[in-house]
Protein backbone atom coordinates (compact mmCIF):
# COMPACT_ATOMS: atom_id res chain seq x y z
CA UNK A 1 0.00 0.00 0.00
CA UNK A 2 1.11 3.07 -0.57
CA UNK A 3 2.04 5.52 2.45
CA UNK A 4 1.62 9.25 2.73
CA UNK A 5 2.83 10.19 5.31
CA UNK A 6 6.16 11.23 3.15
CA UNK A 7 8.13 14.84 2.63
CA UNK A 8 7.52 15.22 -0.96
CA UNK A 9 10.09 17.61 -2.49
CA UNK A 10 9.78 19.70 0.62
CA UNK A 11 6.31 20.21 -0.04
CA UNK A 12 5.40 20.52 3.77
CA UNK A 13 6.65 23.88 4.97
CA UNK A 14 7.24 22.88 8.96
CA UNK A 15 9.20 19.69 7.43
CA UNK A 16 11.92 21.73 5.66
CA UNK A 17 15.15 22.22 7.70
CA UNK A 18 15.64 25.44 8.63
CA UNK A 19 19.22 26.82 9.43
CA UNK A 20 21.11 27.89 12.51
CA UNK A 21 20.47 31.63 12.21
CA UNK A 22 17.14 31.31 11.70
CA UNK A 23 16.86 28.76 14.71
CA UNK A 24 18.21 31.62 16.96
CA UNK A 25 15.30 33.65 15.74
CA UNK A 26 12.92 31.02 16.68
CA UNK A 27 14.42 30.65 19.84
CA UNK A 28 14.25 33.92 20.86
CA UNK A 29 10.23 33.80 19.94
CA UNK A 30 10.14 30.93 22.23
CA UNK A 31 11.77 32.93 24.98
CA UNK A 32 9.19 35.34 24.94
CA UNK A 33 6.42 33.40 24.48
CA UNK A 34 7.61 31.81 28.27
CA UNK A 35 7.90 34.78 29.97
CA UNK A 36 4.84 36.28 28.51
CA UNK A 37 2.66 32.51 29.90
CA UNK A 38 4.65 32.72 33.00
CA UNK A 39 3.60 36.25 33.65
CA UNK A 40 0.18 35.91 32.42
CA UNK A 41 -0.17 32.88 35.17
CA UNK A 42 1.15 35.04 38.06
CA UNK A 43 -0.93 37.98 37.29
CA UNK A 44 -4.08 35.69 37.22
CA UNK A 45 -3.00 33.91 40.54
CA UNK A 46 -2.38 37.89 41.94
CA UNK A 47 -5.72 38.88 41.34
CA UNK A 48 -7.41 36.17 42.60
CA UNK A 49 -5.65 36.20 46.21
CA UNK A 50 -5.76 39.94 46.19
CA UNK A 51 -9.71 40.45 45.14
CA UNK A 52 -12.17 39.13 47.56
CA UNK A 53 -15.09 37.56 45.95
CA UNK A 54 -17.73 38.80 48.74
CA UNK A 55 -16.14 42.17 48.83
CA UNK A 56 -15.48 43.09 45.42
CA UNK A 57 -18.70 44.29 43.68
CA UNK A 58 -17.03 43.74 40.08
CA UNK A 59 -16.31 39.88 40.79
CA UNK A 60 -17.90 39.60 37.26
CA UNK A 61 -15.62 41.56 35.64
CA UNK A 62 -12.39 40.20 36.81
CA UNK A 63 -14.05 36.91 35.79
CA UNK A 64 -14.31 37.80 32.22
CA UNK A 65 -10.66 39.09 32.68
CA UNK A 66 -9.51 35.32 33.67
CA UNK A 67 -11.43 34.25 30.53
CA UNK A 68 -9.95 36.65 28.82
CA UNK A 69 -5.93 36.20 29.71
CA UNK A 70 -6.83 32.51 29.66
CA UNK A 71 -7.65 32.68 25.91
CA UNK A 72 -4.67 34.85 25.03
CA UNK A 73 -2.36 32.31 26.62
CA UNK A 74 -4.37 29.47 24.81
CA UNK A 75 -3.88 31.69 21.28
CA UNK A 76 0.02 31.80 22.11
CA UNK A 77 0.18 28.21 22.78
CA UNK A 78 -1.70 26.74 19.73
CA UNK A 79 -0.41 29.51 16.88
CA UNK A 80 3.19 29.55 18.12
CA UNK A 81 3.99 26.41 20.45
CA UNK A 82 1.59 23.94 17.97
CA UNK A 83 3.08 26.12 15.34
CA UNK A 84 -0.95 26.54 13.89
CA UNK A 85 -0.39 30.02 13.06
CA UNK A 86 2.35 28.85 10.71
CA UNK A 87 0.54 26.15 8.73
CA UNK A 88 -1.43 26.91 5.36
CA UNK A 89 -4.93 29.29 5.80
CA UNK A 90 -7.25 26.21 5.04
CA UNK A 91 -5.74 23.75 7.79
CA UNK A 92 -6.11 26.69 10.25
CA UNK A 93 -9.98 27.40 8.82
CA UNK A 94 -10.62 23.55 9.26
CA UNK A 95 -9.14 23.04 13.43
CA UNK A 96 -10.83 26.04 14.41
CA UNK A 97 -14.03 26.90 13.10
CA UNK A 98 -16.22 24.08 13.30
CA UNK A 99 -14.34 23.89 17.31
CA UNK A 100 -15.22 27.65 18.04
CA UNK A 101 -18.24 27.21 16.84
CA UNK A 102 -19.62 24.31 18.56
CA UNK A 103 -18.08 25.35 21.77
CA UNK A 104 -19.66 28.77 22.23
CA UNK A 105 -22.87 27.15 21.24
CA UNK A 106 -22.41 24.56 24.27
CA UNK A 107 -20.87 26.59 26.57
CA UNK A 108 -24.18 29.24 25.91
CA UNK A 109 -26.53 26.17 26.21
CA UNK A 110 -25.29 24.48 29.23
CA UNK A 111 -24.77 28.54 30.88
CA UNK A 112 -28.70 29.08 30.22
CA UNK A 113 -29.73 25.76 31.28
CA UNK A 114 -27.90 26.01 34.44
CA UNK A 115 -29.41 29.14 35.62
CA UNK A 116 -32.41 28.23 34.97
CA UNK A 117 -32.61 25.06 36.54
CA UNK A 118 -31.43 27.35 39.56
CA UNK A 119 -34.24 29.65 38.92
CA UNK A 120 -36.88 27.12 39.02
CA UNK A 121 -35.30 25.79 42.30
CA UNK A 122 -35.61 28.69 44.07
CA UNK A 123 -39.04 29.72 42.75
CA UNK A 124 -41.21 27.27 42.19
CA UNK A 125 -40.37 25.00 45.22
CA UNK B 1 10.87 1.22 11.86
CA UNK B 2 11.60 4.30 9.29
CA UNK B 3 9.87 2.19 6.45
CA UNK B 4 8.83 3.87 3.31
CA UNK B 5 9.26 7.21 5.05
CA UNK B 6 13.04 8.09 3.15
CA UNK B 7 11.09 7.82 0.12
CA UNK B 8 10.67 10.53 -2.60
CA UNK B 9 7.69 10.57 -4.54
CA UNK B 10 6.50 13.18 -7.37
CA UNK B 11 3.86 15.58 -6.17
CA UNK B 12 2.14 14.68 -9.23
CA UNK B 13 1.63 10.90 -9.24
CA UNK B 14 0.49 11.44 -5.04
CA UNK B 15 -1.76 14.18 -5.69
CA UNK B 16 -4.54 14.96 -8.46
CA UNK B 17 -4.18 18.57 -8.35
CA UNK B 18 -0.16 18.40 -8.47
CA UNK B 19 -0.10 19.72 -4.79
CA UNK B 20 -1.21 18.76 -1.16
CA UNK B 21 -4.03 20.75 -0.25
CA UNK B 22 -3.53 21.47 3.54
CA UNK B 23 0.36 21.49 3.07
CA UNK B 24 0.93 19.18 6.01
CA UNK B 25 1.67 15.71 6.46
CA UNK B 26 -0.58 12.71 7.13
CA UNK B 27 0.40 11.96 10.50
CA UNK B 28 0.11 15.44 11.38
CA UNK B 29 -2.97 16.30 10.30
CA UNK B 30 -4.70 12.90 11.97
CA UNK B 31 -2.62 14.57 15.19
CA UNK B 32 -4.83 17.74 14.55
CA UNK B 33 -8.17 15.50 13.92
CA UNK B 34 -7.36 13.41 17.22
CA UNK B 35 -6.71 17.12 19.18
CA UNK B 36 -9.95 18.32 18.24
CA UNK B 37 -11.85 15.21 19.04
CA UNK B 38 -9.93 15.70 22.33
CA UNK B 39 -10.46 19.13 22.93
CA UNK B 40 -14.19 18.31 22.32
CA UNK B 41 -14.42 15.80 25.51
CA UNK B 42 -12.60 18.40 27.83
CA UNK B 43 -14.75 21.04 26.52
CA UNK B 44 -17.68 19.04 27.36
CA UNK B 45 -15.97 18.10 30.82
CA UNK B 46 -15.32 21.84 31.89
CA UNK B 47 -18.48 22.86 30.42
CA UNK B 48 -20.70 20.37 32.85
CA UNK B 49 -18.47 21.37 35.52
CA UNK B 50 -20.19 25.33 35.08
CA UNK B 51 -23.86 24.11 34.25
CA UNK B 52 -23.57 21.99 37.78
CA UNK B 53 -21.87 25.47 39.04
CA UNK B 54 -24.48 27.27 37.66
CA UNK B 55 -27.29 25.32 38.98
CA UNK B 56 -26.20 25.24 42.15
CA UNK B 57 -28.51 26.62 45.01
CA UNK B 58 -25.56 26.68 48.12
CA UNK B 59 -22.42 28.73 47.62
CA UNK B 60 -19.64 27.05 45.52
CA UNK B 61 -16.38 26.80 47.41
CA UNK B 62 -13.64 29.06 46.33
CA UNK B 63 -10.36 27.53 44.47
CA UNK B 64 -8.26 30.33 46.86
CA UNK B 65 -9.27 28.58 50.52
CA UNK B 66 -9.63 25.04 49.39
CA UNK B 67 -5.96 25.17 47.55
CA UNK B 68 -3.59 26.81 49.96
CA UNK B 69 -1.28 24.23 51.18
CA UNK B 70 2.27 24.04 50.11
CA UNK B 71 4.07 20.35 50.65
CA UNK B 72 5.92 20.79 54.48
CA UNK B 73 5.10 23.93 55.13
CA UNK B 74 2.64 25.54 57.76
CA UNK B 75 0.58 28.40 56.60
CA UNK B 76 -1.45 29.76 53.38
CA UNK B 77 -0.53 29.97 50.10
CA UNK B 78 -3.52 30.43 47.99
CA UNK B 79 -3.06 28.80 44.66
CA UNK B 80 0.77 28.74 44.80
CA UNK B 81 1.14 25.41 44.57
CA UNK B 82 -1.20 25.02 41.87
CA UNK B 83 0.36 27.79 40.03
CA UNK B 84 3.70 26.10 40.88
CA UNK B 85 2.52 22.89 38.58
CA UNK B 86 1.38 25.21 35.90
CA UNK B 87 4.88 26.80 35.87
CA UNK B 88 6.05 23.39 35.23
CA UNK B 89 3.74 22.60 32.64
CA UNK B 90 4.36 25.61 31.03
CA UNK B 91 8.49 24.82 31.57
CA UNK B 92 7.68 21.30 29.69
CA UNK B 93 5.93 22.61 26.95
CA UNK B 94 8.96 25.35 26.15
CA UNK B 95 11.06 22.22 26.33
CA UNK B 96 9.21 20.08 23.55
CA UNK B 97 9.41 23.12 21.54
CA UNK B 98 13.05 23.25 21.24
CA UNK B 99 13.43 19.62 20.91
CA UNK B 100 11.01 20.52 17.64
CA UNK B 101 12.98 23.41 16.96
CA UNK B 102 16.23 21.29 17.23
CA UNK B 103 14.72 18.67 14.62
CA UNK B 104 13.92 21.27 12.09
CA UNK B 105 18.09 21.61 12.29
CA UNK B 106 18.50 18.10 12.12
CA UNK B 107 20.58 18.02 15.49
CA UNK B 108 20.05 14.42 16.99
CA UNK B 109 22.01 15.78 20.41
CA UNK B 110 19.50 18.96 20.92
CA UNK B 111 16.56 16.59 20.59
CA UNK B 112 17.65 14.25 23.15
CA UNK B 113 18.66 16.51 25.55
CA UNK B 114 14.84 18.53 24.97
CA UNK B 115 13.18 15.68 24.98
CA UNK B 116 14.43 14.54 28.00
CA UNK B 117 14.10 17.57 29.35
CA UNK B 118 10.57 17.18 28.67
CA UNK B 119 10.07 14.00 30.47
CA UNK B 120 11.19 14.88 33.41
CA UNK B 121 9.33 18.13 33.53
CA UNK B 122 5.89 15.61 33.00
CA UNK B 123 7.34 13.60 35.71
CA UNK B 124 7.53 16.54 38.20
CA UNK B 125 3.82 17.23 37.46
CA UNK B 126 2.56 13.83 38.03
CA UNK B 127 4.35 13.68 40.97
CA UNK B 128 2.75 17.21 41.82
CA UNK B 129 -0.70 16.11 40.66
CA UNK B 130 -0.37 12.92 43.24
CA UNK B 131 0.84 15.33 46.13
CA UNK B 132 -2.25 17.68 45.47
CA UNK B 133 -4.62 14.23 45.58
CA UNK B 134 -3.37 13.20 48.89
CA UNK B 135 -3.83 16.40 49.78
CA UNK B 136 -7.59 16.79 49.00
CA UNK B 137 -8.14 13.21 49.88
CA UNK B 138 -7.10 14.34 53.30
CA UNK B 139 -8.36 17.46 53.34
CA UNK B 140 -8.01 19.66 56.68
CA UNK B 141 -9.46 18.87 60.19
CA UNK B 142 -12.50 17.64 58.99
CA UNK B 143 -16.02 19.18 59.77
CA UNK B 144 -19.49 18.22 61.72
CA UNK B 145 -22.75 19.57 60.50
CA UNK B 146 -24.79 21.37 62.80
CA UNK B 147 -28.12 19.27 64.38
CA UNK B 148 -29.62 22.76 66.30
CA UNK B 149 -29.76 26.17 64.89
CA UNK B 150 -26.91 28.08 66.80
CA UNK B 151 -26.31 31.55 67.28
CA UNK B 152 -22.81 32.36 68.10
CA UNK B 153 -20.28 35.11 68.52
CA UNK B 154 -16.94 34.57 66.23
CA UNK B 155 -13.50 36.19 66.80
CA UNK B 156 -13.95 39.15 65.21
CA UNK B 157 -17.23 40.04 67.06
CA UNK B 158 -20.00 39.76 64.74
CA UNK B 159 -22.28 37.25 66.01
CA UNK B 160 -23.76 34.18 63.35
CA UNK B 161 -26.75 32.83 63.54
CA UNK B 162 -25.76 29.07 61.80
CA UNK B 163 -28.82 27.00 60.62
CA UNK B 164 -29.07 23.15 60.54
CA UNK B 165 -26.98 21.39 58.30
CA UNK B 166 -23.79 24.09 58.69
CA UNK B 167 -20.79 22.22 58.35
CA UNK B 168 -18.58 23.64 61.07
CA UNK B 169 -14.46 22.73 60.66
CA UNK B 170 -12.06 21.55 63.18
CA UNK B 171 -8.24 22.25 63.19
CA UNK B 172 -6.06 19.91 61.65
CA UNK B 173 -4.19 18.84 65.08
CA UNK B 174 -8.21 17.53 66.71
CA UNK B 175 -9.66 16.39 63.66
CA UNK B 176 -6.44 13.78 63.40
CA UNK B 177 -8.01 12.25 66.46
CA UNK B 178 -11.65 13.16 65.72
CA UNK B 179 -11.25 10.74 62.45
CA UNK B 180 -10.70 7.81 64.14
CA UNK B 181 -12.85 8.94 66.74
CA UNK B 182 -15.93 8.69 64.74
CA UNK B 183 -14.18 5.62 62.94
CA UNK B 184 -14.98 4.26 66.19
CA UNK B 185 -11.46 3.24 67.08
CA UNK B 186 -11.82 2.37 70.52
CA UNK B 187 -8.72 3.24 71.49
CA UNK B 188 -9.93 6.78 71.81
CA UNK B 189 -11.87 8.31 74.17
CA UNK B 190 -13.96 11.49 74.49
CA UNK B 191 -13.94 13.82 77.61
CA UNK B 192 -16.43 16.88 78.12
CA UNK B 193 -15.42 18.54 81.40
CA UNK B 194 -16.61 22.23 82.10
CA UNK B 195 -16.77 23.05 78.81
CA UNK B 196 -13.57 21.53 77.57
CA UNK B 197 -13.79 18.97 74.95
CA UNK B 198 -10.79 16.67 75.29
CA UNK B 199 -10.22 13.70 72.76
CA UNK B 200 -6.99 11.07 74.07
CA UNK B 201 -5.57 8.28 71.88
CA UNK B 202 -4.33 5.49 73.75
CA UNK B 203 -1.25 3.65 72.17
CA UNK B 204 2.31 3.33 72.17
CA UNK B 205 2.21 7.07 72.39
CA UNK B 206 -0.56 8.45 74.57
CA UNK B 207 -1.97 11.81 72.35
CA UNK B 208 -4.46 13.98 74.18
CA UNK B 209 -5.79 16.71 72.05
CA UNK B 210 -8.44 19.69 73.16
CA UNK B 211 -10.51 21.47 70.92
CA UNK B 212 -8.89 25.08 71.17
CA UNK B 213 -10.71 26.35 67.86
CA UNK B 214 -13.67 26.21 65.29
CA UNK B 215 -13.80 27.48 62.01
CA UNK B 216 -16.89 28.27 60.37
CA UNK B 217 -17.30 29.60 56.36
CA UNK B 218 -14.40 27.69 55.60
CA UNK B 219 -14.40 26.77 52.12
CA UNK B 220 -16.94 29.41 50.83
CA UNK B 221 -16.41 32.83 52.43
CA UNK B 222 -14.00 34.98 54.17
CA UNK B 223 -13.89 32.08 57.14
CA UNK B 224 -14.22 33.47 60.87
CA UNK B 225 -12.01 31.80 63.68
CA UNK B 226 -14.15 30.91 66.38
CA UNK B 227 -12.20 30.40 70.28
CA UNK B 228 -13.86 30.24 73.91
CA UNK B 229 -16.68 29.38 75.32
CA UNK B 230 -18.93 29.27 71.89
CA UNK B 231 -16.78 26.42 70.76
CA UNK B 232 -18.47 23.96 73.51
CA UNK B 233 -22.38 25.30 71.92
CA UNK B 234 -21.16 24.39 68.57
CA UNK B 235 -19.96 21.35 70.06
CA UNK B 236 -22.79 20.38 71.76
CA UNK B 237 -25.32 21.33 68.76
CA UNK B 238 -23.28 18.79 66.44
CA UNK B 239 -25.04 15.53 64.55
CA UNK B 240 -23.48 12.61 63.93
CA UNK B 241 -22.21 13.37 60.51
CA UNK B 242 -18.61 14.09 60.37
CA UNK B 243 -16.41 14.47 56.80
CA UNK B 244 -12.72 14.32 56.82
CA UNK B 245 -11.24 14.94 53.33
CA UNK B 246 -12.76 14.33 49.97
CA UNK B 247 -13.86 10.69 48.59
CA UNK B 248 -16.67 9.51 46.13
CA UNK B 249 -19.42 10.04 48.66
CA UNK B 250 -18.84 13.08 50.61
CA UNK B 251 -16.39 15.74 50.54
CA UNK B 252 -15.62 18.83 53.74
CA UNK B 253 -15.21 21.35 51.13
CA UNK B 254 -18.89 21.90 49.68
CA UNK B 255 -22.19 20.70 49.78
CA UNK B 256 -21.89 19.59 46.50
CA UNK B 257 -20.43 16.45 45.94
CA UNK B 258 -20.26 17.13 42.67
CA UNK B 259 -17.61 19.62 43.54
CA UNK B 260 -15.57 16.89 44.50
CA UNK B 261 -16.26 14.64 41.27
CA UNK B 262 -15.49 17.14 39.10
CA UNK B 263 -12.25 17.97 41.07
CA UNK B 264 -11.74 13.86 40.64
CA UNK B 265 -12.66 13.58 36.96
CA UNK B 266 -11.52 16.47 35.18
CA UNK B 267 -7.82 16.65 37.05
CA UNK B 268 -7.85 12.88 36.76
CA UNK B 269 -8.44 12.65 33.35
CA UNK B 270 -5.72 15.30 32.44
CA UNK B 271 -3.60 13.57 34.62
CA UNK B 272 -3.91 10.58 32.50
CA UNK B 273 -2.98 12.50 29.33
CA UNK B 274 0.57 14.08 30.88
CA UNK B 275 1.27 10.18 31.70
CA UNK B 276 0.23 8.53 28.39
CA UNK B 277 2.31 11.95 27.12
CA UNK B 278 5.22 10.94 29.14
CA UNK B 279 5.27 7.34 28.00
CA UNK B 280 4.80 8.68 24.29
CA UNK B 281 7.53 11.15 24.85
CA UNK B 282 9.42 8.35 26.46
CA UNK B 283 9.37 5.92 23.49
CA UNK B 284 10.50 8.70 20.52
CA UNK B 285 12.95 10.12 23.06
CA UNK B 286 14.33 6.39 22.82
CA UNK B 287 13.67 6.05 19.13
CA UNK B 288 15.41 9.63 18.77
CA UNK B 289 18.84 8.15 20.44
CA UNK B 290 19.15 5.41 18.85
CA UNK B 291 19.11 7.59 15.60
CA UNK B 292 16.37 6.51 14.05
CA UNK B 293 15.48 9.56 12.90
CA UNK B 294 18.73 10.38 11.74
CA UNK B 295 18.66 7.68 9.17
CA UNK B 296 15.00 8.99 8.45
CA UNK B 297 16.45 12.22 7.54
CA UNK B 298 13.67 14.20 9.12
CA UNK B 299 12.34 14.58 12.76
CA UNK B 300 9.01 14.49 12.12
CA UNK B 301 7.71 12.00 14.96
CA UNK B 302 8.94 14.58 17.89
CA UNK B 303 6.50 17.04 15.80
CA UNK B 304 3.33 15.11 16.33
CA UNK B 305 4.40 13.96 20.00
CA UNK B 306 5.19 17.61 20.58
CA UNK B 307 1.18 18.76 19.22
CA UNK B 308 0.11 16.10 21.88
CA UNK B 309 2.48 17.49 24.88
CA UNK B 310 1.44 21.10 23.77
CA UNK B 311 -2.20 19.93 24.04
CA UNK B 312 -2.00 19.35 27.07
CA UNK B 313 -0.36 22.10 28.19
CA UNK B 314 -3.43 24.06 26.43
CA UNK B 315 -6.38 21.78 28.51
CA UNK B 316 -4.32 22.46 31.98
CA UNK B 317 -4.66 26.32 31.30
CA UNK B 318 -8.09 25.95 31.15
CA UNK B 319 -8.71 23.35 34.43
CA UNK B 320 -6.26 26.11 35.72
CA UNK B 321 -9.00 29.11 35.02
CA UNK B 322 -12.12 27.57 34.95
CA UNK B 323 -11.87 25.21 38.08
CA UNK B 324 -9.31 27.18 40.50
CA UNK B 325 -9.88 30.33 39.58
CA UNK B 326 -13.20 31.35 38.79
Amino acid sequence: MERDDLIVNDSYPLNAQHSEEEGVKIRKNIIFVTVLLTVITAVEVAMGVIFKRAETFSWQMIKWTFVALTLVKAGYIVMSFMHLGEERSVMKKTILIPYVIFIIYLVFIALTEGFGHLYNLTNFH
Amino acid sequence: MSGHSNDNVSSEELWGGGRSPYGISYGKMYMWFFLVSDALTFSGLLTAYGFSRAASEDAWPIGEQVFRALPGLEGQYPLVYVALMTFILIVSSVTMVLAVEAGHRNDKRGVVRWMLATIIGGVFFLGSQAWEWSHFIHGGGGSFLLATEVTITADNGNEYTLPVGEPIFMDHHFGEIAEAYSNGDASVNLHEHHGHVTLTHFGEHTHEVELHQLTIHKYIEDEQVITGDDIYTLWEARSESFTFGANMHENEYATQQSYANFFFFITGFHGFHVFSGVVINFIIFIMAYRGVFERRKHYEMVEKVGLYWHFIDLVWVFVFTFYYLI
